[in-house]
């Protein structure tokens, strides 16, 4: 490597490592909800899909979290989307196919999706 | 490394390598596996976290949950419930980061232990895996080294150093801009830039940590210091008991090389640097800078007369820079955020950080880093948690064998360089001891001559004998044949050695013996006029004693004897025989019903 | 070059010694890495490769010997597969260490600090290691023995004989 241009590249492909280990309050936070009823209605797929679409777009400011169970237990599997400056944005029922458009609209735009909330 | 959902980094440093995280790691590996979770979720063993009294130590990001003393057995339940179920594991989270009745974590920089402290030299300890040059670029690795040749000559790298007011931080706290602008002046057509990272002061491990949880940050600083004097060569002295920081040292220099940052032409430019390691091999006086360039050199490590100074003549003969491990930590920050920033940091005198390494009767024992000027106080209370067992503090040892303590009456110190020597100690390295009521200051005298009497390297006499003879009368004052003469040509015997004595080992030899005078001379004269030790360590002038009021004539004691001194009825008071006894203090042990004392 | 004397070590280890110098020949400084690898190879340094290693580098054997003899981690006597340490501490020591250093020393037939010539165990006395509850104590390696009497010499001896 012989240049600051290249020096940087490597910085920024590691970038999303970085951002999972600093406490970065300007991050997305996907929270999604786990506990038993969770796992039954599907949420490790979910979460699975969000990580690889996450991936697909390399996303540099998304942390995923899963969480105990939420208490929405008959809305499973829930997903909240902490967007920074705006209100959390809860998703209902979702399935490993709505992970696409959580990602490209609502992560790296903060859009909400009206039919997911219900 | 793909994105990953979660990491869990597990701290590799010796301590706790010692206390089992290899079997840790392949525990997570085993369980990620059986859960399915191991495309999601990347296990990372980083350098040491600080908080040595609780590893093995295990933090999972995003959430940033502190798990301590983690065992194997635990593993399998922090993957189920907090990995896979999203539930955090509550009971192994360190106690200060348990919010009640929710399902967060108090972040690690709100606990006792962190608040007050600034990592600088440590910033990427327990953050990185220090065999991975990538992440280390993640975090801004290299950017200094490539600022310096692409946008600084070397005058400008000396003067931003000599700006920001760094000080050695191996314990003689000499102006290292000042040392690097000598070296750079020095005409020659070889120079060299080496690392004393021989860190031989008992209770000392700043340096280790730094070496094992983030080498690569020593390696870009002293190719910064080398294209600020002029040198193409370095040397890194390690000592050879630290075998892991050596083996990790060596994996970042190869990658290094491999990215570039090492060799020739350097980011493009005309500066070429190359590094090797050297080991020591077991000897505390290398740890002085002219005895450890002459071990380098291959011969025994003899300490040199100064001048002429190693920043003229130093290795090999030529024009040297010296520097102590965390010294060179503290580089690559200042070029990248500027010595304005540094300077806001600390004191008048003293800019910036300093890492301690605190033991001793504390309770969290590990590695601290502050900005200079926070009290001894803090420190002890604050940051370290207190004294365990509700005893009551009665001195800090700064510096080590070289060094002086601080009593309770200076506990509100704000520690940096011109302090401590204002009050006999020294920063040192970095060790810091914390003492209780139950140690004698006479005893830690005598422990700390014993050292130095081991390690004196014989060269010259006032070190070679008058350490000898200073410990023969410490030795004579805890067996209780000591004189207040004794105590008088003490003082005299350590002013001779401090000014004559050829280098540092033997100059500070004395001063563990004067720093416990100056502030504790009446323990002293306790063990020389009444013949006692106040706190009931030294075995001569301590005698045990069963109270019959309290003793309820079980036998436990006498059985438990190793040379039968105490004897009795069954039901009846026993006694010991003073003059059998050997002090070994089985019996108090042993006893239930607190009758033995001292 | 003189035949490879076994009583030191195998013609392999003396061949490993070459290269081990040669590698090293043009460096500066080389007396202090050589030494630590040629320990690694023969696991101590006896004079026979102190000498070896005086010829390769052009150092004199006087400064090789000082080198030696300077650092603690070099060592000019063979340490064994398992390193005996039986503590001479005062408690250790009233209770009859003393005789069970003496037993020890008889069955093995070496002296303190030397080794057994099969390279299995070598012997040293230490300092008070803070058992003496359990005294008289004996270590092995990490291992502790303790509340010994004369005749556990045996036993303990042959645990590792057999390994």
């Amino acid at each position: 490597m012989k240049t600051l241009s290249e020096l940087n590249q490597i910085k920024e492909s590691k970038q999303a490592q970085v951002n999972l280990r600093e406490e970065n309050f300007g991050l997305v936070k996907v929270k999604v909800s786990m506990g038993t009823c969770g796992i039954a209605a599907g949420a490790r797929e979910v979460v699975k899909a969000i990580l690889n679409e996450a991936r697909k777009d390399n996303l540099h400011n998304i942390q995923i979290f899963q969480t105990p169970c939420m208490g929405k237990c008959d809305l499973e599997p829930v997903v909240e989307i902490h967007y920074p400056g705006k209100d959390v944005i809860t998703y209902v029922h979702v399935k490993p196919e709505m992970s696409e458009r959580i990602i490209k609209e609502t992560v790296l735009n903060g859009t909400v999706i009206e039919e997911f909330t219900k | 490394m793909e994105l990953a959902r979660a990491h869990v980094l597990v701290c590799g440093g010796t301590g706790c390598t010692s206390s089992g995280c290899e079997k840790i790691i392949n525990e997570l590996n085993v369980n990620l596996e059986k859960y399915g979770l191991t495309d999601e979720i990347n296990v990372i063993k980083t350098g040491c976290f600080g908080l040595c009294a609780l590893g093995p130590v295990v933090i999972v990001y995003p959430e940033g949950c502190f798990y301590s003393r983690v065992t194997p057995e635990d593993v399998e339940k922090i993957v189920e419930e907090h990995l896979l179920k999203g539930r955090i594991v509550k009971e192994l989270l360190y106690s200060e980061t348990v919010v009640e009745g929710q399902d967060d974590v108090k972040s690690l920089n709100e606990t006792q232990f962190y608040k007050k402290q600034m990592r600088i030299a440590l910033r990427n300890c327990g953050v990185i895996s220090p065999e991975d040059i990538e992440e280390y670029i993640a975090f801004d690795g290299y950017k200094a080294l490539g600022k310096v040749l692409t946008q600084m000559k070397p005058q400008d790298v000396i003067d931003e150093i000599k700006k920001s007011g760094l000080r050695g931080r191996g314990g003689g706290g000499f102006p290292t801009g000042m040392k690097w602008e000598f070296a750079s002046k020095s005409v020659n057509e070889q120079k060299y830039v080496a690392c004393n990272a021989d860190e031989g002061d008992p209770g000392a491990f700043m340096d280790r940590s730094i070496l094992e949880g983030d080498p690569h940050s020593l390696i870009e600083a002293m190719a910064i210091a080398g294209y600020a004097i002029g040198a193409n060569q370095g040397y890194v002295y390690i000592r050879a008991e630290y075998p892991i920081a050596v083996a990790r040292l060596q994996i970042a220099i190869n990658q290094a090389k491999e990215y570039g940052m090492l060799g020739e032409n350097i980011f493009g430019s005309d500066f070429s640097f190359d590094l090797g390691i050297r080991l020591g091999a077991g000897a505390f006086v290398c740890g002085e800078e002219t005895a450890l360039m002459t071990s380098i050199e291959g011969h025994r490590g003899e300490p040199r007369p100064r001048p002429p100074f190693p920043a003229v003549k130093g290795l090999f003969g030529k024009p040297t820079v010296l520097n102590n491990v965390e010294t060179y930590a503290n580089i690559p920050v200042i070029i990248n955020n500027g010595a304005d920033w540094f300077t806001g940091i600390g004191t008048e005198k003293s800019k910036g950080t300093k890492v301690f390494a605190v033991g001793g009767k504390i309770n969290n024992t590990g590695l601290v880093e502050v900005p200079m000027g926070t009290t001894l106080r803090e420190i002890v209370y604050e940051i370290g948690g207190g004294i365990p067992n509700g005893k009551k503090f009665k001195a800090a040892q700064t510096g080590g064998p070289s060094g002086g303590c601080i009593p309770d009456s200076l506990i509100d110190v704000a520690i940096d360089y011109d302090s401590l020597i204002s009050i006999g100690s020294m920063m040192g390295s970095g060790g810091l001891i914390v003492m209780d009521e139950d140690t004698c200051m006479v005893d830690i005298a005598k422990f700390f001559l014993e050292f130095t009497v081991d390690e004196s390297c014989g060269k010259c006499a006032p070190c070679r004998i008058g350490t000898k003879r200073m410990y023969e009368i410490l030795e004579k004052i805890t067996n209780g044949n000591g004189t207040l003469e004794d105590i008088e040509k003490l003082k005299e015997l350590c002013y001779s050695v401090k000014n004559g004595a050829l280098c540092g080992l033997g100059q500070t030899a004395p001063n563990p013996i004067l720093s416990t005078l100056r502030y504790f001379e009446d323990e002293y004269i306790a063990h020389v006029v009444d013949k006692k030790c106040p706190a009931g360590v030294c075995k001569a002038l301590v005698s045990y004693k069963i109270d019959p009021e309290k003793c309820k004539g079980c036998s436990l004691c006498a059985r438990n004897c190793p040379v039968n001194a105490i004897s009795g009825e069954i039901k009846q008071p026993y006694t010991i025989d003073t003059t059998k006894c050997i002090k070994c203090g089985a019996c108090v042990e042993k006893c239930r019903f607190g009758a033995i004392s001292k | 070059m003189s035949e490879t004397n076994t009583m030191v070590g195998t013609k392999e280890q003396f061949l490993e010694l070459e290269k081990i110098i040669a590698k090293y020949k043009d460096t500066q400084g080389a007396l202090i890495p050589v030494l630590h690898e040629a320990q690694e190879v023969f696991g101590y340094l006896p004079l026979e490769v102190q000498e070896k290693i005086s010829e390769g580098l052009n150092v004199s054997m006087a400064e090789v010997y000082g080198v030696v003899t300077f650092y603690t981690q070099f060592s000019i006597n063979p340490k064994g597969k398992y390193k005996i340490g039986v503590c001479l501490g005062t408690a250790c020591y009233v209770k009859g260490s003393g005789d069970i250093l003496e037993k020890i020393k008889e069955k093995l037939g070496i002296e303190v600090g030397e080794c057994t010539a099969d390279g299995k165990f070598s012997l040293d006395a230490t300092r008070c290691i803070g058992a003496c509850g359990l005294a008289p104590v004996l270590t092995v390696n990490d291992d502790v023995y303790g509340r010994l009497v004369v005749d556990d010499v045996d036993s303990i001896l042959e645990k590792y004989m057999d390994l």
